[in-house]
């Protein structure tokens, strides 16, 4: 068992445990933590992956702007007192998690058996230098350089849309 | 370090995030079971991308990152005004597109 293995178990196991409290938490503020912890744990994950680029960003963006965000909404909405009742009881919550039970396992088969026989995927690893985040911003700016202008335009629908759902929200409120 | 390790975890992560969207009924709640759903699509991404020796999974997951950003976004200013409205988030109770 080398360095990279135990490293990934640690983080490996850090980001189920933070995934399964975001699930079972009651109290909103508690998940968003949770989930802090899951995107940070897979953020090393990445690194040991090699993806430097990837492991910053997810720390930039999700375990800094997006969570905040949440955080900010759930303060700002002061949930607390609201979630009491905020899990699906019964025979419901039975199925829900058989379903998703099944789904991991099919999920697990597919991961374990459909790179079988596929030699040309084993044999490629190992073959290249790892990617530097200079190659990918070369090919952002060069090959993907549609993708990446599209992009923009979202998020500029998106700036616009939220302007406009909380204006509307305003305006007939006075 | 094998690829199987890693797409395993990925399934297990999205897994834990359907669980998430079925069972709990708060939205905000729900919001963050679907971030966890990409964040596994993205370990998967990268895995794969490591293990062909190509950085086009990078690259994929710094465009679902940026769709992400986008969607909490507008997710969360739709939660806002559907609270503002209804006094509540639970997503059983908010059943109708009527305001």
């Amino acid at each position: 068992m080398n360095a990279e293995m135990i490293l990934f178990f640690i983080f490996g196991a850090v980001s189920l445990i933070g995934a399964i409290s975001v699930i079972s938490f009651r109290h909103p503020i508690y998940s968003a933590l949770s989930l802090i912890v899951t995107f940070f744990s897979q953020a090393g994950l990445f690194v040991l992956l090699g993806a430097h680029f990837v492991a910053a960003v997810q720390v930039i963006v999700y375990a800094g702007a997006i969570m905040v965000l949440f955080l900010f909404v759930i303060m700002l909405l002061n949930l607390g007192t609201l979630s009491a009742k905020g899990v699906l009881t019964g025979k419901l919550k039975g199925i829900a998690i058989v379903l998703a039970i099944l789904f991991a396992a099919e999920g697990i088969y597919i991961a374990v058996n459909a790179l079988k026989g596929d030699t040309a995927v084993a044999s490629a690893q190992a073959a290249t230098e790892p990617i530097t985040t200079e190659y990918i911003g070369e090919l952002l700016f060069s090959k993907y350089l549609l993708p990446f202008e599209v992009t923009s335009l979202i998020l500029l629908a998106a700036l616009i849309g939220v302007i406009v759902l909380v204006k509307r929200e305003n305006t007939t409120e006075n | 370090m094998s690829l199987e390790y890693y797409l395993i975890l990925s399934a297990l992560l999205f897994t834990i995030g359907v669980i998430g969207v079925l069972v709990r009924r708060n939205a905000i709640i729900i919001f963050m079971c679907i971030e966890l759903m990409l964040n596994a699509a993205n370990l998967a991404f990268v895995a794969i991308s490591r293990n062909l020796g190509t950085a086009e999974g990078q690259l994929f997951v710094f465009f679902v990152m940026a769709v992400a950003a986008a969607e909490v976004a507008i997710g969360l200013a739709i939660i806002v005004s559907v609270f503002k409205h209804r006094e509540t988030i639970n997503v059983d109770e908010v059943n109708s597109l009527k305001g």
